[in-house]
């Protein structure tokens, strides 16, 4: 097999959502002297980026979405060490949680593989995320953006609670704040205080890139 | 089709009537048309057979227009599909009720009701018309985790849920879904002895110990009587 063909097999393998395969053309891929990060920007992400593509379009369907998603994952997790060794630098550091009070987990998953298929560095705190447990994270992890994930009504004032938190903790201008989940929408961002909003996984990645590139203007202008 | 709870069902509108759209109240009924004295109820097809068993029990002179219940799946589809059968229903009927929860719309049905000038049933989801709304929120707030179903999602569980979230073609997904629900509570309004073995069969596929939760549809009925006296 051609350096060409596991570059291709693994485009084709993602897309479909073949986990097995995709290890295996990753490790074939490693075998043969290939980067990990050629791996990863040449096939994986422009794999995903096209899942997300095909799911903005209506082609793709949740499903479809997590099983490229597991697919992606098996690889990342044997490229992330090497990745990590051979000094590739993620653009960003995203720290994400589903609130307190709610377990729904499928959406906010779905930006994650986003977001480190587009080079974020993400921590996951996973479901039910108290606000302590958001302000000890943001101190130990210094993460540039943190995402606050509702799936309810009931549960998206907790927004306003995280918020809450981090303004008394002293950490609020620290951080981007993110809020999404299916209920959401910008005005109740704006309400809360958040800097920003996405609909979907997609938009997540494209508002977090401009939120964060925004940030770093303002402090390299000293602002 | 409508399902009516009387004989009048032959004067029903043809599924083009259903489909017109206009804007809102622009048209009365004609006084020589029996549905001017009738009530239309759009209806969510995952409660509509409740619906119109009540209102055939109360003698109520309610029509029942069911849409699809797996709009439920795409419920951002739901108020636009519900504005799409109003404005033939309005022309024809004296009354129209919308009878849907908000049911993950968020806010979305109440826009196009408050719209047309026409009422909903009250809640966020079907659940909180068979249980109540404070008994869900008490469930949730005990177990975050809880998976609902109703007789309506046992009987159609393969098709309205496991197909729907790909399960049939991707198994090895049933834990991205479900692995931090906990229980499922089925809020029986018919607790009998098949729909239990397939209700138990629904929670054995889920990995999730099941408790039954026998609810009948008098909340529902409660909630209707509300909507036809708006």
């Amino acid at each position: 097999m051609t350096r060409e063909e596991i570059l291709t097999g693994l485009y084709e393998q993602t897309l479909v959502g073949n986990g097995p395969e995709v290890l295996s053309l990753t490790e074939q891929g490693l075998g043969m002297g290939m980067e990990p990060s050629t791996l990863l920007f040449d096939a994986l992400i422009p794999s995903l980026e096209e899942v997300g593509a095909r799911f903005e379009r209506g082609d793709f369907f949740v499903p479809e979405m997590l099983i490229a998603g597991r697919a992606m994952a098996g690889a990342m997790e044997r490229l992330r060490p090497l990745l990590a060794d051979t000094g590739v630098e993620t653009i960003g550091k995203f720290l994400m949680g589903t609130v307190k009070g709610d377990v729904h987990d499928i959406g906010k998953n779905l930006v994650n593989i986003m977001l480190e298929g587009a080079g974020f560095e993400v921590i996951d705190l996973g479901v039910q995320v108290a606000p302590e447990k958001f302000v000890s994270a943001i101190e130990e992890h210094q993460p540039d953006i943190v995402g606050f994930s509702a799936f309810l009504t009931t549960t998206m004032p907790m927004f306003k609670a995280n918020i809450n938190a981090l303004e008394k903790a002293g950490l609020r201008d620290q951080v981007i704040v993110m809020v999404g989940g299916a209920p959401v929408t910008q005005e109740y961002a704006d309400a809360v205080g958040a800097d920003g909003y996405a609909a979907d996984a997609s938009a997540t990645v494209k508002r977090a890139k401009d939120l964060l590139a925004g940030k770093r203007a303002l402090v390299g202008a000293g602002a | 089709m409508p399902t009516s709870t009387t004989a009048s069902s032959s004067n029903s509108p043809s599924p083009a009537e259903d489909l017109s759209t206009q804007e809102p109240s622009t048209r009365e009924p004609s006084a020589q048309d029996p549905r001017a004295s009738r009530v239309a109820a759009l209806a969510c097809g995952a409660i509509a057979i409740h619906i119109a068993d009540i209102a055939r029990r109360r003698g109520w002179p309610v029509d029942i227009h069911p849409l699809p219940p797996l709009l439920h799946n795409h419920p951002h589809r739901i108020a636009p599909e519900v504005e799409a059968h109003l404005g033939g229903l309005a022309a024809a009927y004296g009354k129209v009720v919308v009878a849907y929860a908000d049911c993950g719309t968020y806010g979305a049905l109440d826009e196009v009701c408050d719209r047309w000038g026409i009422a909903r049933l009250q809640g966020l989801h079907c659940y909180d018309l068979f249980a109540g709304a404070e008994r869900i929120e008490e469930w949730l707030a005990d177990q975050p985790g809880t998976f609902f179903l109703t007789d309506f999602l046992v009987k159609s569980f393969d098709r309205t849920v496991w197909r729907e979230l790909g399960l049939d073609r991707y198994p090895e997904l049933r834990d991205d879904y479900f692995r931090h629900f906990t229980q499922v509570i089925w809020l029986a309004q018919d607790p009998a002895g098949e729909l239990r073995e397939e209700a138990e069969r629904v929670a054995a596929r889920l990995g999730l110990p099941l408790t039954v939760i026998s609810t009948g549809d008098g909340a529902l009925e409660s909630a209707l009587a509300l909507l036809l006296a708006c």
